[in-house]
């Protein structure tokens, strides 16, 4: 059997800081799309609770650190950084592989999402353990609070090269304006 | 233009597709005759006023909801899931 040698969507692309802001690349491991038949969202939900410790999560909203679980839209949650166990109630697709992520820390991480996406980022309505699906330049994908100053940002796979060349585009715009107006 | 995801809360217009008035949610019965259909497939009121809409929050959660709002004071009054509406 050939040896296959993973490589991470970001390889040669991150880490890179840029100004205040540093992009990570964030190892996932296993995920796992769950979308739960009509009725069935309570009984996934204290299946999943059992088993990684983590519930189906409110709308916009993600629990857990490692394996956690993310809203990921109407009826669905994605399990992160775990083996997704048998759910009876619910329709479960394995996504390891497809999702590209990548961790904003920084004092600018704010004004340098500001400029990509549409939602409001301030902390007083998009706090820790927050998350949104939405656009993230023309792309759509997920955004996540980690802390004060640190998201995560994540798009489709094929998406990777385009997510770090947006991010660096803006993060050095941000980056010169102190310069310029100095 | 902002519109009352009932899942997300407010969200930008450009993370919506619109697709039509609400209407499409009364679909006629299969031998409910020639102008049922006719009025569900092709008539459409264009009113100044109050009108019902389908949106599709493709670049959010996916839901379809129909969203309420004015046409003359541009206005958005109420958004529900689809799933709510047909009862």
């Amino acid at each position: 059997m050939v040896k296959l040698i993973a490589n991470s969507p970001f390889s040669k692309l991150l880490p890179k800081t840029i100004g205040t802001v540093t992009l990570t690349d964030i190892d996932s491991g296993k995920m796992t799309l769950v979308a739960p038949f009509k009725g069935q969202q309570k009984l996934v939900s204290d299946a999943l609770k059992s088993t990684l410790g983590v519930e189906f999560p409110a709308p916009n909203r993600t629990l857990g650190k490692m394996p956690r679980s993310v809203w990921f839209g109407r009826g669905l949650a994605l399990i992160i950084g775990a083996d997704c166990p048998d759910l009876d109630g619910a329709a479960c697709f394995d996504h390891s592989d497809a999702w590209a992520i990548v961790r904003l820390d920084g004092t600018d991480t704010s004004a340098i999402l500001a400029r990509l996406t549409p939602i409001d980022l301030r902390e007083s309505t998009f706090k820790c353990g927050h998350t949104a699906r939405t656009l993230i330049g023309h792309m759509t994908g997920c955004i996540t609070r980690l802390g004060v100053q640190s998201f995560e940002v994540m798009v489709m796979r094929s998406m990777a090269a385009t997510l770090v060349h947006e991010l660096t585009q803006v993060a050095k715009n941000i980056a010169a304006r102190p310069v310029i107006s100095a | 233009m902002r519109l009352p995801c009932p899942l997300c809360g407010d969200r930008d217009r450009r993370e919506f597709y619109y697709q039509g008035h609400a209407l499409m949610l009364e679909r006629p019965l299969r031998d409910a005759g020639d102008a049922a259909w006719d009025n569900y497939l092709h008539n459409r009121d264009n009113p100044a006023g109050e009108t019902r809409d389908l949106w599709h929050h493709e670049a959010g959660c996916g839901a379809w909801i129909v969203v309420t709002r004015n046409t003359v004071t541009h206005e958005v009054l109420d958004a529900i899931l689809v799933e709510k509406a047909r009862v």
